[in-house]
C-alpha cells in the first residue's frame, strides 16, 4: 500500500518571550488509505498536527525530517503551492460549523464556491454537484436546504454541510478535528456514519484528530494516543481496550460507564511527567 | 493530588498593581510608534512638573525693546510681539495643557463609566433614559457646545475646561455600555448574584474593572481631542485668558505677524501638534496591549 | 424530606399568538441527600430549569420550594445559603481580575458571615487546593483547578442544596474524573443534594439515582438510574437517547 501521508521527525514550536515553547515534539506516522485516530487531552498538541500539516500556522516553527503527502514534500512547499494542496488534496473538518461557515453567505453558495475554486466549472455545474453532494450527506431536501444561511440549519446539518463541502473537491486525505464535540448524541452517530461511509466509498484517507476515546475506537482502525507533544501509543482501534501504555489505560479507566460501578474513577498521576505515567486510585 | 509547588507570594494590590503598570510602560516601548508616543507624553510631564527650572526666562516679562526678534542663542524660539519669550511661554504652556488634560478626564472618565455601566446593567428603561441623554448631548459638535458655554458664563480656563468635559463623556458612556452588556451575562455575574451582591456591588466590583481598559484607552485617545479643542477656543479667545501662556491663544496673537515672523505661530503648532499625536499613539499602543490579554 | 420541589414550573417568550414555550409543565422532586440528574440535548431546557430554581431568571409560572420553603417567599440571604450552583466553563465562572481570595471572600462579606480566613483555608482543603492557592490569580490555574475553586467557592456559604450545570463537560477527561470523585466525596461528607445537569448519560449514571429526560423544554420521563443500564424506558426519546450513548459508549 502506497503511503498517502508520511511524517518523520515532526516539530512545532511556538516562540515565546522566554525562548521556544515546543506543542509537538518529534512525532512520526504514515497514513495509507485508512482512518487514523490521534486522540489526546487539550495541550496534547493533537490539533497542531492537523494545521501544521496544512502549513496553517503562520506564527509557528516547523520543522520535521520528512512531510510527504503523495508525490508532493509539504515541508519545502511555499504558500503558493499549497493552496494547490488545501481544500482540494486534503481538507480539515473543524469542529462548530457555527464558526467554520461564514455567516453571510448561504450554505448553497458557500458549497458551490468550494467546487468551482478548484476545478472552475460554471455556476449551474457547480450548483447541480452541490445539489448532489447535499444528497449524498442525506440532506432530504437539498434545493431547500443550498437557499438557507448558517444560523437557520441545526448543529447536525450544518456539520454535514461542512463535511458535503471539504468533500465535493474529491480529496486524498481529510483531517477532522473533532467534528462531533459540539454535536447531541444522537446526532454524533449519524454524522460519523455518513462521514465513515463517503470515506470508505471513496478511498479517501481520514484522520480523526478527538478526545473521545469512544470515537475513535468506534471510528477508525488504527489509533495514536498524544501525550504533551508525543505518541505514547499506537494501537489498531479494535484492541484499544489492550492499551498497555499507562496512560493510555489511565484514560480508559478514568472514563466512566453507563451501567459501571459506582466507585471513584481512577485517576492518572500527573505529577509523574517522564511517559511512565502511573495510575492509582482515590481512596 | 495537589500542586503543592507554589511560590509564596505576598504582594498587596498596590504593589501588583504598579508592576503592571511597569509592565505596560515596558511593552509600549518595544513598539517605535508607542514609544514615540510615552516619550513624548513623559517629556511633557516632565517639562510641566520642572517648568521653573527648564524655563530660560520668565514668560510674563515684556520687553518691548526686544519684540519680535528671532531665535538666537539668547532666545531660543525667539520673542513675541511683547518681547517675551516665546520657548518660556510654551514650556509653562505645558502646564496649562496638562491642566485640561487632567482635569477633564477625571470628570470625564468616572462619569462616562457610572453611566454607561449602570445602563447596560440594568436594561430597560434606565438604559433607555441614559441613552438618550448621552444622545443628545452627542449631537453637540464639541467646539460649538465649548462656545456656547463660554458665551453664556464668560470666557476663562475653567469654563472651557468643563465645556470640553460635557462633550467628550458620551463616547465614553458608549463604550462602558457596550462592554457591560458584553460582561453581564458572564458566568461570574451570576455567581455574584447568587451570593446575594446588589447591584451597585457587582457594578463596582465586577464589571467595571473589566471595562476599564477600553476606557482607559479611548481616554487617552480623546486627550489629542481635548488638547485641539482647547487650542481652539484658545485660538478664538475664549478659553485661556491673556496672559496665560496658552499655546492656542500664542498662535492666535502671533497670526498677525506671523508672515515675517515664522516662529510666533510655528513652535507653539508645532507643540499642539507633537502632543495630538503623541496621545494618539499612545492610546492606539495602549489597545494593543491591554485588549489582546482581555479577550 | 423533599429538598427541591418543583411544580408545573411553565416560561413563554413573547406574547398572544407568538408566544413561544421555552419551559411546560416540569415537575420532579429531589430527596435530602439525593442527586437528580437532569439529561437532554442542547435546547432541551435543562440548564433554564437549573436557573430558575437558582433565581437567577424570574419570570416563571409555577412552583418551585426548595426545603418545603417557597423560592419566591424566602428571603434572599437566607436563599444564598441554602442554595449554590457550580457552572460549566472554568474559564468564565471566576472573575479574571480578582484573586482566589477575594473570589472566595465576597460572599463570605455579603452574607456578613465570620471567621473569613479560616472558612477560606477550609473551603480549599476540602476540594483538595493548597491555601497558597488564594494568592493566585484564575489565570495561572488550570481548567481542573479553577473548577476546583469554583466548588469551593459554592460550598462557602455552607449550603445544602448545590445545582451543578454540565460541571465536567469543559474538562479533560482525567480531570473529569477527579472532579467526579471529588464531587462525590463531597455529597456523601456534607451530606448535599445535587440537582445535575449533564448531556453525557455515563456521567449522569456514575453520578446521579434518579435522572429526568427532557425534551423541547418538556421532562419526557422520569428514570432510576437501573433504567440507563438495561434501556427500559417507556417513552420513545429517552429510549432512543439511552440507546444513542449506550452504542457510543460500549460500555464494558
Amino acid at each position: 500500500m502506497v503511503n498517502l501521508l508520511d511524517v518523520r521527525n515532526l516539530h512545532v514550536s511556538y516562540r515565546g518571550r522566554k525562548g521556544d515553547n515546543p506543542v509537538v515534539k518529534g512525532i512520526s506516522f504514515s497514513l495509507g488509505q485508512e482512518r487514523l485516530g490521534i486522540v489526546g487531552e487539550s495541550g496534547s498538541g493533537k490539533s497542531t498536527i492537523g494545521r501544521a500539516l496544512l502549513k496553517l500556522l503562520p506564527t509557528a516553527r516547523i520543522t520535521a525530517e520528512r512531510m510527504q503527502f503523495g508525490e508532493t514534500d509539504l515541508l519545502s512547499c511555499r504558500e503558493k503551492e499549497m493552496l494547490q494542496v488545501r481544500g482540494r488534496r486534503m481538507s480539515m473538518i473543524l469542529q462548530d460549523p457555527k464558526f467554520s461557515l461564514n455567516p453571510v453567505h448561504r450554505v448553497g453558495d458557500q458549497v458551490a464556491e468550494a467546487y468551482r475554486i478548484h476545478s472552475g466549472a460554471s455556476r449551474s455545474a457547480a450548483r447541480q454537484r452541490t445539489l448532489e453532494m447535499l444528497e449524498a450527506v442525506q440532506i432530504r431536501d437539498p434545493e431547500r436546504v443550498f437557499k438557507l444561511y448558517p444560523h437557520e440549519v441545526s448543529g447536525g446539518m450544518g456539520q454535514r454541510i461542512m463535511i458535503a463541502m471539504m468533500l465535493i473537491p474529491e480529496p486524498e486525505l481529510i483531517i477532522a478535528d473533532e467534528p462531533t464535540s459540539a454535536l447531541d448524541v444522537t446526532v454524533r452517530m449519524q454524522v460519523l456514519k455518513i462521514l465513515n461511509d463517503l470515506v470508505i466509498s471513496k478511498g479517501i484517507g481520514l484522520i480523526m484528530i478527538s478526545h473521545d476515546l469512544n470515537l475513535v475506537r468506534n471510528f477508525c482502525d488504527r489509533v495514536l494516543v498524544m501525550r504533551s507533544g508525543e505518541f505514547v501509543e499506537e494501537r489498531q482501534a479494535r484492541d484499544l481496550m489492550n492499551a498497555v501504555h499507562p496512560y493510555t489505560r489511565g484514560l480508559l479507566a478514568a472514563q466512566p460507564h453507563i451501567g459501571g460501578d459506582r466507585r471513584p474513577l481512577p485517576v492518572i498521576n500527573r505529577a509523574v511527567t517522564t511517559k511512565a505515567a502511573t495510575v492509582e486510585g482515590t481512596p | 493530588m495537589t500542586n503543592v509547588v507554589l511560590t509564596e507570594r505576598r504582594y498587596g494590590p498596590v504593589v501588583m498593581a504598579a508592576r503592571r503598570f511597569a509592565a505596560v510602560i515596558g511593552e509600549l516601548l518595544t513598539n517605535p510608534t508607542s514609544a514615540f508616543g510615552v516619550i513624548v507624553v513623559a517629556i511633557l510631564l516632565f517639562t510641566a512638573l520642572f517648568a521653573p527650572l527648564l524655563a530660560s526666562h520668565d514668560p510674563n516679562v515684556v520687553d518691548l525693546g526686544n519684540a519680535l526678534s528671532r531665535p538666537s542663542s539668547l532666545h531660543w524660539f525667539g520673542t513675541d510681539e511683547l518681547g517675551r519669550d516665546v520657548y518660556s511661554r510654551l514650556v509653562y504652556g505645558t502646564r496649562i495643557s496638562l491642566t485640561f488634560i487632567v482635569i477633564v478626564s477625571i470628570i470625564v472618565g468616572p462619569v462616562g463609566l457610572l453611566v454607561g455601566t449602570t445602563a447596560g446593567y440594568f436594561g430597560g428603561w434606565c438604559d433607555t433614559v441614559m441613552m438618550r441623554i448621552t444622545d443628545i448631548f452627542l449631537s453637540f459638535p464639541s467646539l460649538i457646545l465649548a462656545l456656547a458655554f463660554v458665551a453664556a458664563l464668560g470666557a476663562g480656563l475653567e469654563n472651557a475646561i468643563v465645556a470640553i468635559a460635557l462633550t467628550a463623556w458620551p463616547p465614553i458612556a458608549r463604550l462602558a455600555r457596550a462592554e457591560t452588556l458584553t460582561f453581564r451575562g458572564a458566568d461570574y455575574i451570576a455567581a455574584s448574584r447568587m451570593q446575594g451582591a446588589s447591584a451597585l456591588r457587582i457594578i463596582v466590583k465586577s464589571i467595571m474593572p473589566m471595562c476599564l481598559p477600553s476606557v482607559l484607552v479611548r481616554i487617552t485617545l480623546s486627550m489629542a481631542t481635548v488638547i485641539l479643542t482647547a487650542a481652539g477656543l484658545g485660538f478664538l479667545g475664549l478659553g485661556a485668558q491673556p496672559p496665560l501662556p496658552e499655546w492656542g491663544a500664542m498662535m492666535a496673537t502671533g497670526r498677525r505677524y506671523m508672515l515675517d515672523n515664522w516662529w510666533l505661530v510655528a513652535f507653539p503648532g508645532g507643540a499642539i501638534l507633537l502632543v495630538s499625536l503623541a496621545f494618539n499613539l499612545l492610546g492606539d499602543g495602549l489597545r494593543d496591549v491591554l485588549d489582546p490579554k482581555q479577550k | 424530606m423533599t429538598a427541591i420541589e418543583i411544580q408545573d414550573l411553565s416560561i413563554s417568550l413573547g406574547l398572544g399568538m407568538r408566544s413561544k414555550p421555552i419551559l411546560g409543565g416540569v415537575t420532579l422532586s429531589v430527596e435530602r441527600g439525593q442527586s437528580f440528574g437532569l439529561v437532554g440535548e442542547s435546547g432541551s431546557g435543562k440548564s433554564t430549569v437549573l436557573r430558575c430554581v437558582a433565581r437567577l431568571l424570574n419570570a416563571w409560572d409555577g412552583r418551585i420550594a426548595v426545603n418545603g420553603k417557597g423560592v419566591r417567599e424566602t428571603p434572599q440571604g437566607e436563599y444564598c445559603r441554602t442554595v449554590q450552583m457550580v457552572f460549566q466553563d472554568p474559564y468564565g465562572s471566576l472573575h479574571p481580575r480578582q484573586s482566589i481570595r477575594t473570589a472566595l471572600q465576597e460572599p463570605l462579606r455579603i452574607q456578613r458571615m465570620d471567621r473569613h480566613q479560616e472558612r477560606m483555608e477550609q473551603a480549599l482543603i476540602d476540594v483538595g487546593l493548597n491555601p497558597a492557592f488564594l494568592q493566585r490569580y484564575p489565570h495561572e490555574l488550570s481548567g481542573g483547578q479553577r473548577q476546583r475553586v469554583a466548588i469551593a467557592r459554592a460550598l462557602i456559604l455552607d449550603p445544602s442544596v448545590l445545582l451543578l450545570d454540565e460541571p465536567t463537560s469543559a474538562l479533560d477527561l482525567s480531570v473529569q474524573a477527579e472532579v467526579l470523585n471529588l464531587l462525590s466525596e463531597l455529597r456523601t461528607r456534607k451530606g448535599l443534594t445535587y440537582l445535575f445537569v449533564s448531556h453525557d448519560l455515563a456521567v449522569v449514571d456514575h453520578m446521579c439515582d434518579r435522572l429526568a429526560v427532557m425534551q423541547h423544554g418538556r421532562i419526557v420521563e422520569i428514570l432510576d438510574r437501573a433504567a440507563l443500564a438495561t434501556g427500559q424506558a417507556s417513552d420513545p426519546y429517552a429510549r432512543e437517547l439511552i440507546r444513542a450513548s449506550v452504542e457510543y459508549d460500549e460500555a464494558v
